[in-house]
C-alpha cells in the first residue's frame, strides 16, 4: 500500500499542505468564524506545534484538517486541506473515511472518554487494523500486542482483554497513541495529548510521541495550550490567536526572541521554574475576542501595548521576516536589541 | 508519626496530625490523607504540592471542615475547629475562605454578581451602612469594573472573571486565612498569570495568609513563601520555595521538578530520577513503610519496613526519606531567613 509518505519521501514535498483554511459556524449568536484563513504545510517527519489558548480555534483546526469537521447545515469549510496530494475536503464522505487510519490519524485530548467503555481494548486495536490493512483475526491481535508493547504497555497480551476502565489515564492515553498509530499513518494529529494527565505522566507521554514520530517519519501537529511542552519537542511552532496564525517560526527562534506581541506575552506569562517566588508575571489584560464579532483590524489590538490606529483598522497580513520566519504584525517586536528603535520612531 | 515543625507563636492556622479517611463499599477504606502537620504562619503562603490522588484537595477541605476530618486538630487563630458544634464552627471559620478549581461551577448560575458577592454578608447579616459602596470597592480591587459586571449572571462573564468574582466574594468575609485549591488550573495562561498576580496583590493589600493547592511546580512556586510535597496522603518534604528546583532533595520532588516540560527536552541531569513504573498506587490499600518506595528507584528493603519520619535536615526544610542524610547534602547552603 502506498501512502503519502511513500510517495513524496525524498523529494522533501509537504506531506500535508493546508491553503486559506476557514472554518465557519452558524450559531444563534451569529457566524463564529474559528478558524479564519489558515494556511500551513508540513514536511514528512516534521513536527509543527499549534500553541494558543482556549477559544483560538487550534482544536477546530485539527478536527477540520481531519475531515471530521466537513462542512453541514451550520458548518462551512473553505479553502483547501491536501493530505498526500488528496483534497479532503472534496472527497465524500466514505473515500474521507480511509484517509483515517492510513494517512491521518488523530489522538485526542481525554483518554477516558475516547475509548468505548463496553468494549475490550484489543477491540480498538484489531479493528482499525482488519478494516484498512485487511489483517486476519490472529494476525490482527499479534499487531495489536505489538503495538501496545510500543507504547510501553506492559503485559500487553493480558491487556488485550481488559476494559478501557481497568486502565489508569495515563495507560488508556497509550492505548490511543497505539490506535492512531496502528494503520502507520503519515500525519498525527495530537489535540492536547497529555492536558487531562498528571505530570509525571505528561513528559513520558510527549516522550513517546516524540519517539514514534522520529523513528517512523510520521509529521505530526503537537495542539497544546502548555508553551513547555510545545517548546522541547517539535521543530515550528504556529501560534494561533482569535483564528488566525499569528506567528509562525522554527521554535528554537519563537522562544528566543517572539515577534508577534502576542507571542511574547503568551511566552512571558508562563511562570518560570527558575525564577525567584514571588516574580510578578506578565500578564495579558483583557480576555480573548469573541469569535461571533471579531474587532476589526488586528484581533489581538485591543489588549496589545503596542497596538495604534492603524492597527485597529487594517487586519495585518502573515509576512516572512526572516527564513522560515513569518509574523503578523504591523509593529513586531523585533527582538532586545531592536525595541528601543521602534520605541524612537514613535 | 511524628511532625517536627515547631508550632511559632505567629502562626495563624496550625493543623495537627490530620486524617481523612472516607469508607466505600464491603469496609474498605480510602485513605486520602494519612496524618499531616502544617503551621501556616501569618502573612505567609504555604504551597502545597502533588499530582491527583495525593490527597492535597482533601487537605484543603478538610482543613475547612467540609467535611470534617476523620481525625486531628485544625486550629485558628486559637480555635480547634474539631471540637466544635457545626453552629460554632460555622461562625469560626467566617474568618477562613475557599477558592475553588472550577470558577464557573462554583457560582450560582442564576443569581447576579451584586447577589452573589454579597452572599456571605447576607448571611452574617452585615448592618454596616455603606454596603453598596463595600461590595464595589471590592469589586474594583479584584479587578472588575462594578458598573459592567453589576447585573451580569456568571454565563457572561469568562472563567477568568467568574474566578475574580469568587475571590470578590471571599474577600468580602474579611478572612484571615485564604484556601485556594487548584485556583488557576481551569484557566488559560495568559488568565492564569492575571489571577496569580492579582492573588499575590490581595494577600498583601488585605494582610492574608494564604495556603495554595496546585498541582504545577512552577506556579506553586512562584506565589509561595514555602512548599510542602505530598503523595499519597503523606508529607514528602517541606521546603521554602526559594531554590526549590535545587534545594529539593526527596526522590519525589526530584521527579516532579524533572517532569516540567521545557526547553531541555528530558536531558538527563545527576541525579535525576526515573521512576520504575507510573502507576499510583491504590489509596484504599496504601504500601507499607514510604508510600513512594513502589515508584522510587533508590527503594530498599528498610523502605517498605519502615515508614521514614519527617525531620529537619536544614532550617525550614524538613524531609521524610531514608535515603537523604543531612551530611549528605553536597554544598552547605547560607541559612534560610
Amino acid at each position: 500500500m502506498t501512502t503519502a509518505r511513500d510517495r513524496f519521501d525524498g523529494d522533501g514535498a509537504p506531506v500535508l499542505e493546508v491553503e486559506d483554511l476557514h472554518t465557519r459556524f452558524t450559531t444563534p449568536r451569529g457566524v463564529v468564524r474559528a478558524v479564519d484563513g489558515v494556511s500551513l504545510s508540513l514536511a514528512p517527519g516534521e513536527t509543527l506545534g499549534l500553541v494558543g489558548e482556549s477559544g483560538s480555534g487550534k482544536s477546530v483546526l485539527g478536527r477540520t484538517l481531519m475531515g471530521l469537521i466537513a462542512g453541514g447545515p451550520t458548518t462551512e469549510v473553505t479553502g483547501t486541506v491536501r493530505i498526500g496530494g488528496q483534497a479532503v475536503h472534496e472527497l465524500t464522505a466514505k473515500q474521507r473515511r480511509r484517509l483515517w487510519g492510513p494517512e491521518i490519524a488523530m489522538v485526542f485530548q481525554d483518554p477516558m472518554t475516547s475509548l468505548n467503555p463496553v468494549r475490550r481494548i484489543g477491540v480498538h486495536l484489531t479493528d482499525p487494523l482488519r478494516l484498512h490493512l485487511g489483517l486476519g483475526r490472529r494476525e490482527a491481535r499479534e499487531r495489536a500486542a505489538e503495538l501496545l508493547d510500543r507504547v510501553g504497555i506492559p503485559e500487553p497480551r493480558r491487556r488485550l482483554d481488559q476494559y478501557p476502565h481497568e486502565l489508569s489515564g495515563g495507560m488508556r492515553q497509550r492505548v490511543m497513541i497505539a490506535v492512531a498509530l496502528s494503520c502507520d499513518p503519515s500525519v498525527l494529529v495530537a489535540d492536547e495529548p497529555t492536558t487531562a494527565l498528571d505530570v509525571t505522566v505528561q513528559k513520558q507521554i510527549l516522550d513517546l510521541l516524540a519517539g514514534i514520530a522520529a523513528e517512523r517519519r510520521m509529521a505530526t501537529i503537537l495542539i497544546s495550550h502548555d508553551l513547555g511542552a510545545v517548546e522541547g519537542r517539535t521543530d515550528r511552532v504556529a501560534v494561533m490567536y482569535a483564528g488566525r496564525i499569528v506567528e509562525k517560526a522554527p521554535t528554537k527562534d519563537l522562544f528566543a526572541a517572539p515577534h508577534h506581541p502576542y507571542a511574547e506575552a503568551l511566552i512571558g506569562s508562563v511562570p518560570a521554574l527558575s525564577a525567584a517566588p514571588h516574580t510578578v508575571l506578565r500578564a495579558i489584560d483583557g480576555t480573548p475576542p469573541d469569535m461571533a464579532n471579531p474587532p476589526d483590524g488586528c484581533r489581538f489590538a485591543p489588549r496589545c501595548g503596542r497596538a495604534e490606529d492603524r492597527c485597529r483598522t487594517e487586519p495585518p497580513v502573515l509576512a516572512e521576516t526572516a527564513i522560515d520566519r513569518t509574523v503578523a504584525c504591523h509593529f513586531p517586536v523585533d527582538g532586545p536589541a531592536a525595541v528601543p528603535v521602534q520605541e524612537a520612531a514613535r | 508519626m511524628t511532625a517536627v515543625q515547631e508550632p511559632t507563636r505567629d502562626s495563624v492556622l496550625s493543623v495537627r496530625d490530620l486524617v481523612v479517611e472516607f469508607p466505600v463499599g464491603r469496609r474498605q477504606v480510602v485513605h486520602a490523607v494519612s496524618g499531616i502537620s502544617l503551621e501556616l504562619r501569618a502573612g505567609e503562603t504555604l504551597g502545597i504540592l502533588g499530582e491527583s490522588g495525593c490527597g492535597k484537595s482533601s487537605a484543603g477541605r478538610a482543613i475547612m471542615q467540609l467535611p470534617a476530618p476523620t481525625s486531628g486538630s485544625v486550629v485558628l487563630d486559637g480555635t480547634d475547629l474539631t471540637g466544635l458544634k457545626p453552629r460554632e464552627v460555622r461562625r469560626a471559620r467566617a474568618r477562613m475562605q475557599m477558592i475553588l478549581q472550577d470558577p464557573i461551577s462554583s457560582l450560582n448560575p442564576r443569581r447576579k454578581v451584586k447577589d452573589l458577592v454579597a452572599e456571605g454578608l447576607e448571611v452574617w447579616g452585615y448592618d454596616g451602612d455603606d454596603r453598596e459602596g463595600l461590595l464595589r470597592e471590592t469589586l474594583g480591587a479584584v479587578g472588575l469594573d462594578p458598573d459592567v459586571v453589576w447585573d451580569r449572571r456568571p454565563h457572561e462573564l469568562s472563567g477568568g472573571q467568574c474566578q475574580r468574582v469568587c475571590i470578590a466574594r471571599a474577600l468580602l468575609m474579611d478572612p484571615t486565612v485564604l484556601i485556594c485549591d487548584e485556583p488557576v488550573s481551569s484557566l488559560d495562561v495568559s488568565v492564569q498569570a492575571q489571577i496569580l498576580n492579582l492573588l499575590e496583590r490581595t494577600k498583601e493589600r488585605y494582610g492574608l495568609s494564604m495556603v495554595f493547592i496546585a498541582h504545577d511546580v512552577a506556579v506553586v512556586k512562584n506565589i509561595s513563601d514555602r512548599v510542602m510535597v505530598l503523595y499519597l496522603g503523606r508529607t514528602c518534604e517541606v521546603l521554602p520555595s526559594d531554590g526549590l528546583e535545587v534545594e529539593a532533595r526527596h526522590p519525589y520532588t526530584r521527579l516532579l521538578l524533572a517532569s516540567v516540560p521545557g526547553a531541555e527536552g528530558g536531558a538527563p541531569e545527576s541525579g535525576a530520577i526515573v521512576p520504575t513504573t507510573t502507576e499510583l498506587p491504590s489509596p484504599l490499600n496504601p504500601p507499607s513503610g514510604c508510600r513512594f518506595r513502589t515508584r522510587c528507584p533508590l527503594a530498599t528493603d528498610r523502605c517498605a519496613a519502615e515508614e521514614p519520619p519527617l525531620r529537619e535536615i536544614a532550617p525550614d526544610h524538613f524531609l521524610a526519606c531514608h535515603h537523604v542524610e543531612p551530611d549528605t547534602r553536597p554544598t552547605p547552603e547560607e541559612p534560610h531567613p
